[in-house]
């Protein structure tokens, strides 16, 4: 019997934070575009953390932006608190977090998905992809029904025959309780993917009205508070804010999980998958930090309707005895009632390493994946890989060249080129550690790096393209001005100065020179600066990031163009691994099996020794010459 | 891809002996078989790896030579290919026979530093150590020898690594606690990395200030002879190269033009460039001559001074004292067999110099002159046993290089600037100290390494 059959340009499976973005991204790209998923009140679910950002995935969210994304729109409408971390630090850490409204968060992405032209959100559970010929032609559901498409974009999370775990409970689904997508595996088995299983957990939830905040330190948001979208007003977002908390785990917490480790499923054996080291459960944490005497735990309300509170830092799968016991040693959480219990959770997902830089899988044309069925961890990390995914699935469907990001120019790019060329064994998880060219890939210059690729794609328009030209001229224009500002030592200069702790000026310098003292900065050389212009407050900064760390930028962007030499040297797609006798036998599989498109990326693959890229080099140059020829 | 190489490995120069022909690549042992007849014969194909086989090399049935061959199996080759090396004794033309044999029977000629190059391409030696396979081979004395030779066990790589290890150590620390400030604190940790980084500077300018000697080693002491006409420079000469070079003759000006030899002076190699008497003079030639003298004079590491110690100081003595006032300068009162009228403290009066008393002619005080070379260019102690010293003109840039951000890093402490910055230039030193090893990728350094290798090695 015929079933239904639909067709559209684009499928994308799964509506969690990778799925949004990809199916965002490709319907405003204009193709007829259709979202799965299990549940239609799960769009944008957060199902651990209820915050966006932190160290280095707030400058994720600001990249998403600048692309032309939604993330940061959604938690600057959505937010109840906001802060800059690492405020003592260089720019290049700063990092914004702003803790989320949870349903808050997931409504309104669902009002935009529901609500985007070209774009369908179909609730029901893909269980096939369609290839043929090593191409791409479709996903069915359950229930039999085929879609036909030219791309389709995998965002399947932690659904993938999604096991929760504590104690020695454990439950066959997703998150939350939600239906687990059990029969994809099997298709993708039988189309050549290689599957694996990560773990990955959250702690519990508790009763406000149980907890005694008065045993706690209150933590604030910050009294400016910054957006997360370059389109986003500041003014539009201030606003009174709610109060996270933050207390201590002690020994006797300690002493609780060591004693019951023989009954926690991680340490017992009953989960053999692999979790994230950097984002450990408390379990681990007591573990791996035997001489710490105390961890935080940082307690987060889930929304402002809900008395709900998460307790960040301490995800567990202990069994729920446990759980009880070991909370409520924990000053302010003495009497502390569970709402929701801390679990583990086990999924399908592969190893990335399968997909090329555009994030398409190397054996399967139009078939592209995203998020944490990618082996990464976090709703920012999803994101990110999600717009890519649908940016690149449009760009396969239009024929059009596929956005790569590489690693000087974005987060994302050291993210998706990672993923692509390193096997993790573990979730991935983005850090500030992890790019090497941090100073120059700050959260506050996403949108003067990064819009100019999403104007090409298409996702950002030529009236926001143009304000950000006009916002880099401003910048080069004051940058240059004020190297031929020049101001003498007169008293006013010098009460300026020693006012700011400095030490007294002998000779006469310009304010490019001054601003560089480690006290000052441009806007407070204001008063002796009397022929400077009114600028935007994102263009000043701009202007004395770039002026105080001058020497600093300069020296990193040496290191790029260093970079930038390996990167631009393409490996032909027709090469031969086997054929290069020089090369290591490590090495030729490693490459055989990676294929790296540049040297650059073949010298990050683990395996692949200087000494072979020095025989690739050689190669290379032999190869050039006789196609020259 | 990678053919069979061969190439004669011993200098073709050499007159005496015996001279290798080595034979690299997946066919080594099969090409060799081709033109070897064992006296026992089996087949070198057959034989154990690590073997001395004897017979003779036949090429179109007739014996070319007498020869040893050693068969060594890959991996544990220098190039960590098969390798056949042929112990030739029949001097040079026979030789070259063989190694026609050879090609005839499908090896091909090795390029300029094709058999290090493929040890390096093979994984066999790092970078530091091929190029001091270049060093070797161009190394002109005993101390360049040993020195390269270091490089090539190891030694400077060792150091290096040493190095490079602090400098990650503090790099991963900071970027843990940057990562995990919970649990991981930064607090008063500059001080500790001011100190790693003191150390390190330390280090690194200590290995490069024994590059200069390192280019002595490597090159020999450029030294220049001055002195006034007939002061006896030539007889000097003569004396310490043992050998009738320069004229040597009792009329003034004889020496027209600029002699250079080079001299092994208990091992340090002198480039001596002996130069026409310094005098005013009409003569054109000879004026040629004397401002050669002076330019090389300016250029020098050393000047040897030959005073006629029977006369007395006259105004081309002064001339001479004049323009060497700041280089390197050991003055020799020659003519010490005949009657002396000017004294050390004489000279001593007008310029700050070792002096010592010879006579060229009869071969006395050059023992001396050898000593006081060696107390100058090496403080007296040099131990080659135990030092490291940097040869390579690519190596002491490097270094260089690391030491400006390894400063750099210190100036950013000074400023008091938060650590995620001092990472920035911690890591540039950790890569260009990379670079010497070859531990970090150039993409045009390995050409530029091979394009100076020699023929044969």
């Amino acid at each position: 019997m015929p079933n239904i059959c639909e067709e559209y340009d684009v499928v994308v499976v799964g509506a969690g934070h990778a799925g949004c973005e990809a199916a965002l991204a490709s319907a405003r790209l204009g193709l007829e575009t259709i979202c799965f998923t299990v549940s239609c009140e799960s769009i944008a679910m957060m199902p651990c953390n209820p915050n966006i950002g932190g160290s280095s995935k707030g400058h994720l969210v600001r990249e998403i932006d600048a692309l032309g994304g939604e993330m940061g729109k959604n938690i600057d409408a959505t937010f109840i608190q906001s802060k800059m971390l690492n405020k003592s630090k260089g720019p290049a850490v700063h990092s914004l977090r702003a803790q989320a409204d949870k349903s808050d968060y997931s409504r309104r992405m669902r009002k935009v998905m529901e609500n985007t032209e070209h774009l369908l959100v179909r609730q029901a559970e893909v269980s096939e992809i369609c290839v043929e010929d090593g191409k791409i032609s479709g996903v069915k559901t359950v229930s039999g029904a085929m879609y036909k498409a030219k791309a389709v974009v995998l965002c399947t999370g932690v659904y993938l025959k999604a096991r929760c775990i504590f104690g020695d409970t454990s439950y066959a689904t997703g998150p939350n309780g939600l239906q687990a997508a059990t029969h994809l595996t099997d298709s993708l088995i039988q189309n050549g993917v290689e599957i694996r299983r990560f773990k990955t957990g959250t702690p519990a939830r508790v009763d406000k009205r149980s907890i005694d905040f008065t045993k706690m330190t209150e933590q604030f948001g910050d009294e400016r508070v910054v957006p997360f979208s370059f389109t986003t007003d500041p003014e539009s977002i201030q606003k009174d804010q709610i109060s996270c908390w933050l207390t201590y785990t002690n020994e006797d917490t300690h002493k609780i999980i060591r004693e019951n480790l023989d009954r926690s499923p991680l340490y017992g054996g009953v989960i053999h998958s692999t979790g994230p080291r950097y984002c450990p459960s408390i379990e681990d944490k007591v573990v791996k930090f035997a001489d710490k005497d105390r961890h935080q735990v940082f307690i987060e309300p889930e929304g402002l309707y809900t008395n709900e509170m998460y307790l960040g830092g301490m995800s567990s799968s202990m069994p729920e005895d446990v759980q009880y016991a070991m909370y409520r040693t924990v000053p302010g959480l003495e009497n502390v009632k569970i709402v929701r219990n801390a679990y583990a959770i086990e999924y399908d997902c592969i190893s990335a390493v399968q997909l090329d830089s555009s994030l398409e899988f190397k054996k399967i044309k139009g078939l592209f994946a995203g998020g944490q069925f990618n082996g990464s961890s976090g709703y920012e990390e999803a994101a990110a890989q999600g717009i890519i995914a649908g940016i690149n699935a449009a760009m396969y469907v239009k024929e059009e060249e596929p956005l790569i990001l590489d690693r000087s120019e974005s987060y994302i790019g050291v993210l998706i080129d990672d993923l692509v060329t390193k096997e993790s064994a573990e979730p991935y998880r983005m850090m500030t550690s992890r790019a090497e060219y941090r100073l120059i890939l700050r959260q506050d210059n996403a949108d003067i790096r990064l819009s100019k690729y999403g104007h090409r794609v298409g996702l950002i328009s030529d009236e926001r393209m143009n304000g950000v030209i006009e916002k880099e001229r401003l910048i080069a224009e004051e940058i240059e001005r004020v190297k031929t500002v020049n101001i003498g030592t007169s008293e006013e200069v010098q009460k300026i100065v020693e006012g700011a702790g400095s030490t007294r000026l002998i000779t006469g310098t310009t304010i490019a020179e001054l601003v560089k003292r480690p006290e000052l900065n441009y806007e407070m050389l204001a008063p002796i600066d009397p022929h400077r212009p009114e600028l935007p407050w994102d263009v000043k900064e701009q202007v004395n990031i770039n002026l105080k760390y001058e020497g600093y930028i300069d020296r990193q962007m040496r290191q790029v163009e260093h970079f930038k030499k390996l990167e631009n040297k393409i490996i032909p797609e027709s090469i031969d691994y086997s054929q290069i006798h020089s090369l290591r036998m490590e090495a030729t599989q490693k490459l055989e099996k990676f294929r790296p498109r540049s040297i650059g990326q073949a010298s990050r693959i683990s395996g692949v020794s200087p000494a072979d890229i020095s025989v690739l080099l050689v190669y290379l140059e032999q190869f050039n010459y006789k196609n020259r020829q | 891809m990678e053919d069979t190489i061969a190439a004669i490995s011993t200098s073709t120069m050499s007159s005496g002996g015996i001279s290798i022909v080595r034979i690299s690549g997946e066919n080594a042992v099969s090409v060799a078989d081709r033109i070897f007849q064992s006296k026992k014969n089996t087949k070198l194909t057959d034989v154990a790896s690590h073997t001395v086989h004897y017979g003779t090399i036949e090429s179109h049935d007739e014996i070319i030579d007498e020869v040893l061959v050693i068969v060594m199996k890959a991996p544990n080759t220098y190039t960590r290919e098969d390798i056949v090396e042929i112990d030739c004794h029949g001097g040079i033309l026979v030789t070259r026979k063989v190694l026609e044999a050879l090609l005839d029977a499908g090896a091909r000629p090795a390029e300029p530093g094709e058999f290090t190059k493929r040890a390096f391409l093979n994984g066999r030696i790092d970078l530091s150590q091929a190029e001091a396979v270049i060093d070797v081979i161009n190394s002109q004395n005993d101390y360049a020898l040993k020195s390269s030779v270091k490089q090539l066990s190891g030694k400077l790589s060792d150091k290096i690594k040493e190095l490079r290890e602090v400098l990650l150590d503090h790099v991963a620390f900071i970027e843990a606690a940057l990562d995990d400030p919970e649990h991981i604190s930064l607090d008063n940790y500059v001080e500790k990395l001011e100190k790693d980084v003191d150390n390190s500077v330390d280090n690194v300018s200590k290995l490069l200030k024994t590059s200069n000697n390192g280019r002595i080693m490597r090159d020999g002491i450029r030294t220049v002879i001055l002195g006034k006409t007939n002061a006896g420079k030539s007889s000097l000469l003569n004396a310490l190269a043992k050998e009738e070079r320069a004229i040597v003759t009792d009329i003034e000006g004889t020496t027209r033009d600029v002699l250079e030899e080079q001299i092994n002076l208990g091992g340090i190699m002198l480039n001596l460039i002996d130069t026409a008497g310094i005098r005013e003079t009409d003569d054109y030639v000879e004026s040629i001559g004397v401002e050669k003298a002076k330019k090389y004079a300016q250029d020098a590491d050393l000047v040897i001074f030959v005073v006629d110690s029977s006369r007395e100081l006259d105004e081309n003595d002064h001339e001479i004292m004049k323009m060497i006032q700041n280089k390197n300068v050991i003055v020799l009162l020659n003519k010490s067999d005949m009657n002396t009228v000017v004294n050390k403290e004489e000279i001593l009066k007008y310029m700050e110099c070792n002096v010592l008393s010879i006579s060229a002619k009869e071969e006395i005080g050059i023992d001396q002159l050898e000593d006081t070379v060696k107390d100058m260019f090496f403080s007296g102690n040099i131990d080659v046993n135990e030092e490291i010293y940097i040869t390579n003109a690519r190596h002491k840039n490097l270094l260089k290089e690391a030491l400006t951000s390894l400063n750099l890093v210190k100036e950013g402490i000074d400023m008091g600037m938060s650590e995620d910055f001092l990472t920035i230039d911690l890591m540039t030193a950790y890569e260009k100290l990379g670079l010497i090893i070859g531990e970090e990728v150039e993409d045009d350094l390995a050409d530029q390494i091979f394009a100076k290798f020699c023929m044969g090695k």
